[in-house]
């Protein structure tokens, strides 16, 4: 017996703040400028910036500007289309910028994506890596295009 | 309060349960726990429910599933991303260990097979201001882990697989698994690359299902059942929100701090000796081999040769999920109760793929992007020592 089936979608529009520290960061993008803000009680600046620093349960004070060079901690390439997400292939990566404490996510690229383990090669943990910025910036995080090797 | 799981019961797993509606697969988990609990649902006082609610695409599914729990109980409900399934064994537990209540029972039920792409819900658990842009899902995660321990540890893609082989054997003896096939390390590294350097039988499948799991306090288990498996110990723990705020990728910190903590309560000495089996959340492969690591049970850059040396074989000196594990079925939130249940079953010595002579059982869930871990210790001795 075929059983009967319902198609269901759930596609709901929201609004989500992003609060007045993310803004601020936000704005800075459009200048080419890569904000973090420093914990007084651990030292620790993180990027992106947050309110408050959830290992300390403090708020969090003085704004930095950071490199947009650093090393890329980890990262994967995904070849296998997801429904809603970026089409393949993609790569994605933990980059700790110089002169902040904490990992930001960001695409991966300017190298060929074809054979991943080239691309492992080209961004292996510890890589120095360049932010690569869009000519038009409207103040999102997707202002900073991909992250490049620097050499 | 002594408390013990005296019933189990679980559905058996598959891409879609098309049989059956939600409720209809909780009532067929609840009835299977029950009918080995030796217990009628009059006997069971509270309810600890778990559930997802955007993989079903059901709000609220612990309205719908109530109906099979038993009218007029206490129903709690639980979500905590992948750790969902032990946080509500977990709930269950404290209800009878508070002294409040002599049964209670856990209820999960999972139908990711109804949801036609899973990562796209996994990236909204994502953080939504900064991170969520970057297209992420759980296997990401897990592809960023893989990349970060082979750079420090010098792990193989053939290590790797070599987990994956081990999962799809015991999952032969498991009738209740969702994948079920013989593979080689050939077939894992000739998968197609999902997420680099992941391939697609080193990931997970989506699973439908539902399991059970009944508490007992220590006059009530001992009447119900000649080997109930005690609860010994427990702990959860919360990681930061943020992907890039994790120290190392390489090493699960988080989850090395729970399990001392678990150790040091439970009084687990060395874990290996101490312990018999483990049913560990590993979703992907390498996540296996981190958890060995984080919880004492390999040194560090050491638990990448554990499969392919057999330690981890039922067999081996310390056997990892006997079940087939999360690796052939992940019905998300109710994974980690099956990986309790599972775990019982090793202790009670009634498992499908039993391991010789286990005394103590160890359970573990992770859940949001890496940011929680659940933990709970399970013997045939009320206490360790
Ligand atoms: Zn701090």
């Amino acid at each position: 017996m075929d059983v009967t089936e319902f198609e269901v979608w759930w596609k709901i529009p929201f609004r989500h703040s992003a609060g007045i520290h993310a803004t601020r960061f936000f704005e800075g993008l459009k200048e080419k400028k890569i904000l973090g803000v420093k914990c007084e009680k651990c030292g620790r600046v993180l990027v992106p910036p947050r309110a408050f620093c959830e290992r300390c349960h403090a708020e969090t004070g003085e704004w930095v500007e950071v490199k947009d060079e650093g090393i890329v901690e980890t990262m994967t390439v995904t070849y296998m289309k997801f429904t809603g997400l970026p089409d393949p292939p993609y790569a994605v990566g933990v980059v700790k910028l110089d002169g902040a404490d904490t990992g930001m996510l960001c695409f991966l690229g300017g190298v060929d994506l074809s054979d991943w383990r080239r691309v492992h090669e080209a961004f292996k943990p510890g890589t120095r890596v360049k932010a690569v910025w869009r000519e038009e910036r409207e103040g999102k995080i997707t202002d900073i295009e991909y992250f490049k090797p620097l050499d | 309060m002594r408390v013990a799981v005296v019933g189990f019961g679980q559905t058996p797993f598959r891409t879609k349960r098309k049989d059956k509606t939600h409720p209809e697969l909780a009532f067929e988990a609840i009835n299977v726990a029950l009918e080995h609990a030796g217990l009628d649902m009059k006997d069971i006082e509270a309810v600890a429910y778990g559930s997802m609610d955007p993989f079903d695409g059901i709000y609220c599914p612990e309205r719908w599933d109530a109906t099979a729990c038993g009218l007029e109980k206490p129903v709690m409900k639980i979500s905590t991303g992948g750790t969902t399934g032990m946080t509500t064994a977990l709930a269950a537990y404290e209800h009878v260990a508070s002294g409040l209540f002599d049964v209670a029972m856990a209820v999960c039920v999972q139908r990711v097979g109804e949801c036609v792409d899973a990562q796209p819900v996994l990236n909204t658990a994502v953080d939504p201001i900064y991170e969520r842009h970057s297209g992420l899902g759980a296997i990401h995660v897990a592809a960023f882990q893989a990349t970060a321990y082979m750079a420090k540890y010098g792990a193989t893609e053939e290590d790797l697989a070599w987990v994956s082989v081990k999962d799809h054997k015991n999952a032969l003896k498991n009738p209740c698994a969702h994948i079920r096939m013989d593979i080689s390390v050939e077939d894992v590294l000739n998968s197609r690359v999902v997420c680099s350097p992941l391939k697609l039988l080193e990931c997970c499948p989506r699973s439908d299902g539902a399991a059970a799991v009944i508490f007992a306090s220590e006059d009530v288990a001992k009447k119900v059942r000649d080997n109930p498996a005690w609860v010994v110990g427990e702990t959860t723990i919360s990681d930061s929100y943020y992907l890039g705020d994790r120290p190392d990728f390489a090493d699960w910190d988080s989850l090395a701090i729970a399990g001392r903590r678990l150790f040091r309560t439970a009084g687990v000495e060395n874990p290996v000796k101490d312990i018999d089996v483990a049913e560990l959340y590993s979703p992907f492969t390498i996540q296996e081999i981190l958890e060995l690591e984080a919880l004492g049970f390999a040194e560090k850059g050491k638990g990448k040769d554990f499969a392919k040396e057999g330690i981890t074989f039922p067999d081996g000196e310390m056997p990892t999920n006997p079940s087939g594990g999360v690796l052939c079925t992940n019905p998300i939130g109710a994974t980690g109760l099956v990986r309790f249940g599972e775990a019982a079953l090793q202790v009670m010595g009634e498992a499908e793929n039993q391991v010789d002579g286990v005394e103590v059982a160890l359970s573990h869930a992770w859940g949001g992007t890496l940011q929680f871990h659940t933990l709970a210790l399970l013997s045939s001795r009320k206490k360790l020592r």
